[in-house]
């Protein structure tokens, strides 16, 4: 038996143990939000949070996860209900075939959990393993700097002035 | 979001609503205004003679009721043939029927294409949507809403002039109502189209122009199944399938007994060389599939061309010869003559969620749950590969990843029939690895074009001399031997013989036909009818690499001519729409630019898609690491002209996602293999764009053009930004390059050299 603590919940599964994190919950627990795209690790729509960090779910296997607590998508809200996260990327309409979407969502969140004020810099570094095909990345980035109260990106001036500020600030 | 630039027609008017022909006393003459097209990939589309006059898909689905339904209770529900691929067309639809049908969109069901329900629009690909079913809902709704005002106003007594309708109820200035439900009782919508539509005037329009968030999102960034990815089904199976090592080996043998007895595995099925498994659980079914992988045996299959040589190669397997544009006038006095020849590699569509299907074989009947762009064209290949009566295969269109054009939806929705054919009725879900959807996409062809043009004294283009080299850019499922796994069993099929597609949409050659007025025109498109690789349609086809050509010489003969290169292009063009969005994306950008800091450059670039569909100028700068030669695009400012616009935020959003994607495959993309295999099979042997490449700014001006014909535009940016991306590097290192992709290593070695 495989113990999952999963969106604050416990479940005792009864699963191979070498069964990655991805297909447990689709699977066995029905939370579609994360989604396979590589299963290599490489463009993060799998992304969900386990124990505070982004990880890619596609590999991480389910005996490996002990007691950490496991966070998708569907814990930020719901379409009635939109987290704060969620809220942004629906305003900004942020998402054309929406595939890379929840993975998105989830990495920023771990970020902002752990860092609710991150620098531009920092915000693209810390979404560069997650990959959109669509080129939706505009207003991905534009939906998590509202939530971050990082000044908007769209004019140029704003985003030079905000790239000036954040390379000073890493160096 | 509202409309940035809205240039006023003058006066306006519909004339003939079917073909949304739209009379401009500004600008008399221009006859594109009155185009009509109708989906252009795939089968030949036959519209009957008597459907000719109707507006977009309704020449090919000419019954009102194909495409609404009011049933006696009021509940309307809005078919269309096309599907929702990512793009947000399908909130643009229900904008258009719930405008004509004055009724709020929320009260609308609306259905996409599902070979059971819907009309037959063929395929979703490009940019038609909105033109073909766009126009069609929008006719279609204002027929309808009229004839039900109609009867209502017999049923009164009155004339329909006095009749008002709004949300689904009718009525008159004396009080009495009647809704669409009692209406429709006394009018049967079982009637063809009329040429004529009762259309509103668009300056009435509230619900057309308006930035309607799309429908879809909300369950998507919450986790709601929205994909076929995320079907679930009682009893449902998960299958992974086997694909071979290179095209053409044949498979000899396998270690199906060994795979039978692991955890979960359910059956193997083989037909021929076409392999799956079958397990209950999907991790079971992956973990069963890498096994059967490894312990099959394959015949060595066909060799593949050199990429070394492959343009070489091209220009010998090009063995047929299509003049596509000759036209002679005085020659002018020729001064200077420029030549340049262009490349582009092989390259991958690259969807995020490897292709995916669900099927179910019951009672004779299979369904099939696809997120394939044609679900009638995939429904008939299925119907002849399983030997079923057309009328036993059902498509259903469920949203998956974004496509881009045809990667392997109708090849998995194949492997899932197959498959579910000899699983007794159980649901049986195939979803491709990620190495099966790099491995065995339908790349889009790599290709040559040529180019030769002359400057007089003034420095104008007096002739322009111009040639392609192509394999297929349409490989559409026309038949089913067209479907990669049906090539694969024990009975194979053939595919369809490669035809060229025709002008004046084209396909290699697409916007091969500058849209520059030259005296002397003169454009050849050479088509091989074999493929070296497996090519189809991705994305604009041949015209990001023509438009890239074109707009790259452009630029060269302005230089020649000492002109500036935005002056030289309107020189060059006489269509006002099309000097429109130059001149706002000139001016959005500030263009001409004071001097720019070391290794930055600026580069502008135009192109009507199609020449037919949606204008778009755009001017960009780049940056260059000399060291790597990594180009960074940093800043667009993009003018897009697209007719009437339905959804303003959807047009922005196809748009910045085009520039960002044909950023990508400009800059960074190829198609790595050599002769024995294809080597590209994930994101570190096919790197894509990600966010440290992404721009620090990116806008997008809309140019509304309220009463004209709606033009796609969800393609429109691919071929301009190529352009302006060369452009902009030549202005940062003084380097023409030429051969794509333009960043990365040759960049390096030539700044080197």
């Amino acid at each position: 038996m495989i113990t999952l603590t999963v969106n604050g919940v416990r479940h005792a599964l009864d699963i191979d143990p070498s069964t990655p994190l991805l297909y447990a919950l689709r699977n066995d627990l029905q939370l579609h939000g994360a989604k396979f795209g590589c299963g290599l690790g490489q463009c993060g729509a799998c992304t969900v949070i386990v124990g505070g960090e982004a990880v890619f779910s596609c590999l991480v296997p389910v005996s490996s996860i002990g007691a950490r607590a496991v966070r998708t998508v569907e814990s930020l809200g719901t379409a009635e209900h939109p987290g704060p996260l969620q809220k942004s990327f629906i305003e900004h309409q942020a998402a054309q075939c929406g595939y890379c979407i929840a993975g998105m969502i989830m990495r920023a969140q771990a970020l902002l959990d752990r860092n609710p004020h991150p620098t531009e810099s920092e915000l693209r570094e810390h979404m560069e393993p997650n990959l959109c095909r669509c080129g939706t990345h505009m207003r991905i980035l534009a939906a998590i700097r509202e939530v971050a109260h990082l000044p908007a990106g769209n004019g140029a001036s704003a985003t030079t002035q905000q790239r000036a500020a954040s390379n000073g600030g890493t160096q | 979001m509202s409309v940035h630039d809205d240039i006023d027609e003058g006066r306006r008017r519909f004339m003939m609503s079917g073909a949304l022909v739209v009379s401009f006393s500004l600008f008399p003459g221009a006859k594109a205004l009155a185009q009509e097209v109708i989906a252009d990939e795939g089968a030949a589309v036959h519209i009957a003679k008597a459907t000719e006059t109707l507006a977009g898909s309704l020449k090919t689905n000419p019954y009102l009721d194909a495409w609404i339904k009011i049933d006696p209770a009021g509940k309307v529900t809005v078919y269309t043939g096309k599907v929702e691929l990512g793009t947000g067309v399908r909130t643009a639809l229900l904008q258009v029927a719930a405008e004509e049908l004055d009724m709020a969109p929320s009260l609308i069901t609306f259905l996409t294409a599902d070979t059971g329900a819907s009309p037959d629009e063929g395929l979703t690909a490009g940019s038609h949507t909105i033109a073909d079913s766009g126009s069609a809902l929008l006719n279609a709704a204002a027929q309808v809403r009229g004839l039900l005002v109609d009867a209502a106003a017999k049923h009164f007594g009155v004339s329909g002039s006095v009749l008002s309708a709004h949300n689904a109820v009718i009525k008159a200035p004396d009080g009495r109502s009647m809704t669409y439900g009692e209406a429709v009782g006394l009018v049967d919508l079982h009637r063809m189209a009329t040429p004529v539509s009762p259309l509103k005037d668009p300056a009435t329009f509230t619900v057309i122009g308006a930035s309607l968030p799309r429908l879809d999102i909300p369950g998507k960034v919450t986790g709601g199944p929205s994909y076929v990815q995320d079907m679930s089904m009682p009893d449902m199976l998960h299958a992974r399938v086997v694909l071979p090592p290179v095209y053409g080996a044949q498979l000899l043998r396998t270690n199906t007994p060994d795979i039978l007895k692991m955890a979960g595995v359910i059956n193997v099925v083989r037909n021929g060389s076409m392999l799956a498994v079958v397990a209950k659980g999907e991790w079971q079914a992956v973990q069963a599939q890498r096994a059967l992988a490894a312990g099959s045996q394959w015949s060595a299959g066909h060799a593949l061309p050199d990429p070394a040589t492959v343009h070489r190669d091209l220009k010998q397997i090009s063995t047929q010869h299509i003049e596509i544009a000759n036209t002679h006038n005085a020659p002018g006095a020729p001064l200077k003559t420029l030549s340049a020849t262009y490349t582009r590699r092989y390259m991958l569509h690259g969807s995020i969620g490897p292709s995916c299907s669900v099927a179910q074989f019951k009672d004779g009947h299979m369904t099939v749950w696809t997120h394939s762009q044609g679900v009638y064209p995939l429904r008939d290949a299925l119907a002849e590969m399983l030997s079923l009566p057309k009328e036993n295969v059902r498509c259903v269109h469920v949203e998956g990843s974004g496509c881009y054009g045809h990667n392997g939806a109708d090849d998995v929705a194949a492997h899932a029939a197959l498959v579910a054919r000899e699983m007794a009725g159980r649901p049986v879900r195939v979803q491709w690895m990620r190495e099966q959807e790099h491995k065995w996409d339908h790349y889009t062809p790599a290709m040559v074009t040529e180019v030769k043009a002359s400057l007089d004294a003034g420095g104008g283009i007096v002739d322009w001399d111009y040639a392609l080299w192509s394999s297929s850019h349409n490989e559409r499922i026309v038949n089913a031997g067209r479907l990669i796994p049906a090539q694969m069993l024990e009975k194979p099929f053939v595919p369809a013989p490669s035809v060229p597609m025709v002008q004046p949409e084209g396909g290699g050659d697409r916007n091969a036909i500058p849209l520059y007025a030259f005296p002397n025109l003169h454009v050849m498109n050479n088509f091989s009818p074999t493929m070296p690789l497996h090519t189809s349609a991705m994305r604009s086809l041949g015209a990001h690499m023509n438009v890239f050509t074109i707009e790259s010489f452009m630029d060269e003969l302005s230089a020649a001519a000492g002109a500036d290169p935005v002056v030289f292009r309107l020189k060059h063009l006489h269509d006002p729409r099309a000097r429109d969005v130059i001149r706002v994306a000139a001016e959005k950008f500030g263009w001409p630019r004071a001097p720019r800091k070391a290794n930055h450059g600026v580069g502008f670039a135009f192109g009507k898609y199609k020449n037919l569909m949606a204008y778009v100028a755009i001017a960009v700068e780049v940056s260059v690491v000399r060291e790597t030669g990594q180009v960074i695009l940093e800043h667009a400012e993009v003018a897009v002209d697209s007719g009437q616009i339905v959804n303003p935020d959807g047009i922005r959003n196809q748009i910045e996602g085009g520039v960002i994607q044909s950023a990508s495959w400009t800059l960074y993309e190829e198609l790595k293999f050599d002769t024995q295999r294809i080597r590209s099979f994930d994101w570190s042997s096919y790197p894509i764009l990600r966010f440290s490449a992404v721009p620090r700014s990116l806008n997008v001006h809309l140019i509304n053009r309220p009463g004209a014909p709606f033009l796609g535009a969800a393609e429109a940016s691919m071929g301009p930004t190529a352009g302006a991306l060369g452009n902009a590097l030549f202005d940062a290192t003084g380097k023409r390059l030429r051969d794509m992709p333009l960043g990365g290593d040759s960049l390096r070695r030539r700044i080197d050299a």
